[in-house]
């Protein structure tokens, strides 16, 4: 079975218009006259919410399932397809569907149901509120499915961490002819290097120091140049053996331009051993280092913008990214791998921790995309050639509380603490604003990293 | 003897769900599917449409050979189960072939119910639940038809309605006589009922309600129909179409528990280790935990199936199956009529609340029924609405006590509107 792309629907950004049904209405009609549309939204007048009845789409299509005809069936392409030529227009779809996603077309008398117009859905292109999006990241994991899953099975990670999502994707896409350095933290403590002599991954692994990942994948990927042959220098590194202990080797070798793809996966501390602070770590959060009671209540200095870091170092490649917005990661996945083939490429990913952070385990997406949604995580990415890029709008974010309060460790945050976090997430996204502005005829942003910190200064 | 880890046996709608479900869960267990038919499965729902003449048989089997092939299902036909022994954990077919199991499903769906009316054995009459029925209606239909000729459906169910209707479309002067004072008892009240009624006896069927048959007696190439009271109906075809009984028949002796269906557990499990049961061969417990009707519609076949496929398999996203919550959505000359759940009782206690629109002479009729404000029933005739999101507002016991003025107004949009504030 494929995944399928969705039309997805945002409640609080609809308006009730029903521009999306009139353009469905007019792109379904066969006969000049206004069809029956296939989405349909509707006012929940107890609760003002506006709602909709569309097909999903179904993996387990109940429509399909309950037809006495045949006539309803999932395709290669996900899309429940209908067959004019064998239905008999019993309507017993329609109690199988919970969704209203099929009904009764009293106009064209028979059952219509949306097959999301050949990929260029029309409902989607007339929503001019945000409140429909067309969401393809299916199509994505299809093809991604199609590649070889080079970490072995049963890798021992938390439950709902977001660490071997992170991980095997990321594999899949760079491919067997790579070296992979994993250094300690959740990563290898999942078991990618391997346990009892055997190897955790297939592709050649190592697992560095804190301190020197970014070097040894340096000699690594020379040596095997001057032997004549490319490999792709991988690093799965947490953001501690990053950015803190490790970033000696890391500012060197992005200084230097080495051909090395770094993956940092950030979950703001030391979590593999016991939750420690670490650069990153948010102010005001509790972790074991940064306790709440009495005389303390949680990190007292704001976290480090490691990515922002990297960037001043003038890399190839420097970009943010979320297991939230999957095609946006794959997209910079692509352009980072891309860009370790000429020089540095820097990818830093945000990975809620479940565990750590104490939230329950089946939210760590949820908390991944709040991250993402009231600007706490702003997802960006830098060129060395076009400079830096939003790469979503970051001018109507969600109130950083809806985020803080899905997390145990901001638990005991009072007033004063939320409002500095509130300023900092402020500051920060407006630095990221401006930094977008900037364009490399601007001076800034010049092959020469030096350059662009002077005009920058 | 051949040995599968799995064995289903009838495929039809509950037995093919549950193929699925096993195969979701299972990737490498053996499964077979026996079936006593030599040919493609074929819903016993679509037979009306192939009577009609409104789909040729050839294009209305529910799956093709490539569907089993693709699960790596061995799926046989002509393989008619004759006796169940569980305590071997095997079957013995109609040809003497004996075909071992691991687990079991038990999906072989009901047979027409022949009523004790004198003369009945002795006179030729129609039954309407598999193809080859389908298929000796239609004939029948026709001459009747060309021939003006006229015919007597005996009960007022879904089979007797359709049948009856395409008996009218095709021509033929029709009876139907039903026991019970309304037409589809169980599914409709009697205002709705009237109204669909109505709709036959413009098309000139005759609906004879509250009346029993006392005696067939044979006449020339037909029979006569004599009821209770004297009088008397001449038929070219009579259709009897009077219930179904469960299909049992080669689980004598087995262990198996019947009543009035095989018995099960809400796990679809019956009396015997590993034998499961699902579909219209089942005593369905009511969601609502009374009297009222459950089972013995399309839509419980298929939750019915996963559920034991689900159980067979040990999938451990099984939940267990909540009880049957009456369905139906009955298309009946051009017009359509909706049923969800149950209605109130005769006694109804003060936490009821019926609501109705449309009386009679309005063009359309719905009623709503709610107790203690959680939806209980949706019923219309010449209205839509979702039944599939009716059905899952019963099932999850939403409270619509404050929506129920806007439900009955406009039925649709306000269950969707509330249906889809409640996914995720
Ligand atoms: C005319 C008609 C109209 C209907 N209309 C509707 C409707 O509109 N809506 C609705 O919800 N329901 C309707 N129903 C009911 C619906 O068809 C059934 O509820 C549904 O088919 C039950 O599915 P099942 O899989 O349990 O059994 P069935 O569909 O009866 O299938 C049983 C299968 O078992 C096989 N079998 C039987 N005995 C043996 C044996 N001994 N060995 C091997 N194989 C065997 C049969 O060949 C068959 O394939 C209608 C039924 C009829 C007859
Ligand atoms: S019509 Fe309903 S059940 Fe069918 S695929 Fe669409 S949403 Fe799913
Ligand atoms: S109305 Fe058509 S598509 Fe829907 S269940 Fe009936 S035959 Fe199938």
């Amino acid at each position: 079975m494929t995944a399928t792309p969705t039309i997805a629907f945002d409640a609080a950004r609809c308006d009730g218009c029903g521009d999306c049904m009139n353009a469905c209405a007019s792109a379904k009609s066969t006969d000049g006259k206004l069809a029956q549309a296939r989405i349909h939204i509707i006012r929940d007048a107890e609760s003002g919410r506006w709602g909709v009845a569309q097909c999903r789409q179904c993996g387990d299509p109940r429509c399909a399932s309950v037809c006495p005809a045949a006539a309803l069936e999932k395709g290669d392409d996900g899309i429940v397809a209908w067959d004019a030529g064998r239905c008999v227009n019993c309507l017993i779809c329609t109690a199988g569907c919970t969704f209203g996603g099929i009904a009764f077309s009293a106009k064209e008398g028979y059952v219509v149901k949306c097959d999301q117009c050949a990929g260029a859905p029309q409902c989607v292109a007339a929503c001019t509120r945000g409140a429909l999006r067309y969401v393809t990241t299916a199509k994505l994991y299809n093809r991604w499915g199609e590649l070889e899953d080079l970490f072995v099975p049963g890798l021992g990670g938390c439950q709902g961490c977001n660490t071997e999502l992170i991980m095997r994707h990321t594999l899949r896409r760079v491919g067997s002819n790579t070296v992979l350095a994993t250094p300690p933290g959740c990563i290898p403590g999942m078991g990618s290097v391997g346990y009892n002599g055997m190897l955790g991954c297939k592709v050649p692994v190592f697992h560095p120091l804190l301190t020197n990942t970014a070097s040894m994948l340096t000699g690594i990927r020379r040596q095997y140049k001057r032997k004549g042959r490319n490999v792709t220098a991988l690093a799965l590194a947490g953001d501690g053996g990053a950015g803190d202990v490790g970033f000696q080797s890391l500012s060197g070798a992005a200084e230097r331009g080495e051909q090395i793809l770094f993956v940092c996966v950030d979950n703001e501390g030391y979590m593999n051993t016991g939750a420690q602070r670490s650069g990153s770590t948010t102010y005001g959060a509790w972790t074991a280092t940064t306790p709440v009671g009495e005389g303390a209540r949680g990190k007292t200095q704001d976290a480090k913008n490691l990515p922002l870091l990297m960037m001043w170092h003038g890399c190839e490649y420097v970009a943010t990214a979320s297991t939230a917005f999957m095609e946006d990661f794959y997209a910079k996945l692509e352009a980072a791998l891309d860009a370790s083939e000429r020089g540095f490429a820097y990818l830093h990913l945000y990975s809620p921790c479940t565990s750590g952070w104490r939230f329950p385990s089946a939210s760590n997406i949820e908390v991944a995309r709040k991250a993402v949604e009231t600007n706490f995580a702003v997802l960006w990415e830098y060129r060395r050639e076009h400079g830096l890029k939003l790469s979503r709008d970051i001018d109507d974010p969600a109130p950083v509380t809806d985020y803080l309060k899905l997390l145990g460790k901001f638990r005991h945050l009072d007033a004063a603490q939320i409002a500095h976090i509130e300023q900092h997430v402020a500051e920060q996204a407006q630095v990221m604003r401006e930094l977008a502005a900037m364009r490399p005829g601007d001076g800034l942003f010049d092959r020469s990293p030096s350059n662009f910190l002077n005009a920058a200064g | 003897m051949e040995q599968f880890d799995y064995v289903v046996l009838g495929a039809s709608h509950a037995g093919l769900e549950a193929l699925r479900a096993i195969r979701a869960h299972d990737a490498d267990g053996s499964i077979a599917v026996l079936d006593r038919e030599g040919r493609l499965p074929v819903s016993p729902t679509v037979l009306p449409y192939v009577v009609s003449g409104k789909r040729p048989e050839d294009r209305i089997a529910l799956r093709e050979r490539g569907w089993f092939d693709d699960l790596q299902v061995a799926y046989r036909q002509q393989a008619h189960a004759a006796a169940l022994d569980t305590a071997y954990s095997r079957l013995r077919l109609a040809d003497g072939r004996e075909i071992g199991y691991g687990k079991l499903l038990l999906a072989t769906g009901a047979a027409p119910a022949i009523p004790p009316i004198e003369g009945l054995s002795d006179v030729r009459f129609h039954v309407l639940r598999t193809l080859d029925d389908a298929l000796a209606l239609r004939e029948v239909a026709s001459a009747a038809g060309r021939s003006a000729g006229r015919a007597v459906v005996l009960g007022a169910g879904l089979v007797g309605m359709h049948a009856a209707e395409n008996l009218a479309r095709a021509g033929a002067r029709v009876t139907i006589v039903e026991m019970r004072d309304q037409v589809l008892p169980g599914y409709f009240d009697a205002t709705a009922a009237a109204r669909i009624e109505g709709a036959f006896r413009d098309n000139g069927v005759e609906v004879l309600t509250g009346r029993r048959v006392a005696r067939v007696a044979p006449r020339a190439a037909g029979c006569t129909v004599l009821l209770e009271g004297g009088e008397a109906c001449d038929a070219d075809v009579l259709l009897v179409a009077a219930g179904v009984r469960p299909e049992v028949s080669y689980l004598a002796g087995s262990g198996v528990a019947v009543e009035r269906g095989v018995v099960v557990d809400e796990f679809m499990r019956t009396a015997a280790a590993n034998v499961w049961a699902a579909g219209d061969v089942v005593q369905t417990r009511s969601f609502f935990g009374d009297a009222t009707p459950a089972g013995g519609i399309l839509p419980d076949a298929v939750e019915q199936g996963r559920t034991a496929g689900m159980s067979m398999a040990g999938d451990p996203a099984l939940q267990p199956y909540p009880g049957g919550v009456s369905l139906n959505t009955y298309g009946f000359f051009g017009r359509r009529a909706l049923s969800v759940g149950r209605d109130a009782p005769r006694e109804a206690g003060p936490g009821w609340e019926t609501r109705v629109r449309g009386g009679e002479g309005s063009d359309a009729y719905l009623k709503i029924v709610l107790c203690e404000g959680r939806l209980q029933g949706v019923f219309g005739v010449d209205v839509l609405f979702d039944p599939g999101i009716m059905w899952e507002l019963i099932l999850r016991r939403v409270d619509v006590g404050a929506r129920a003025d806007a439900l009955l107004e406009d039925p649709q949009d306000t269950a969707r509107a509330l249906m889809s504030g409640l996914w995720r």
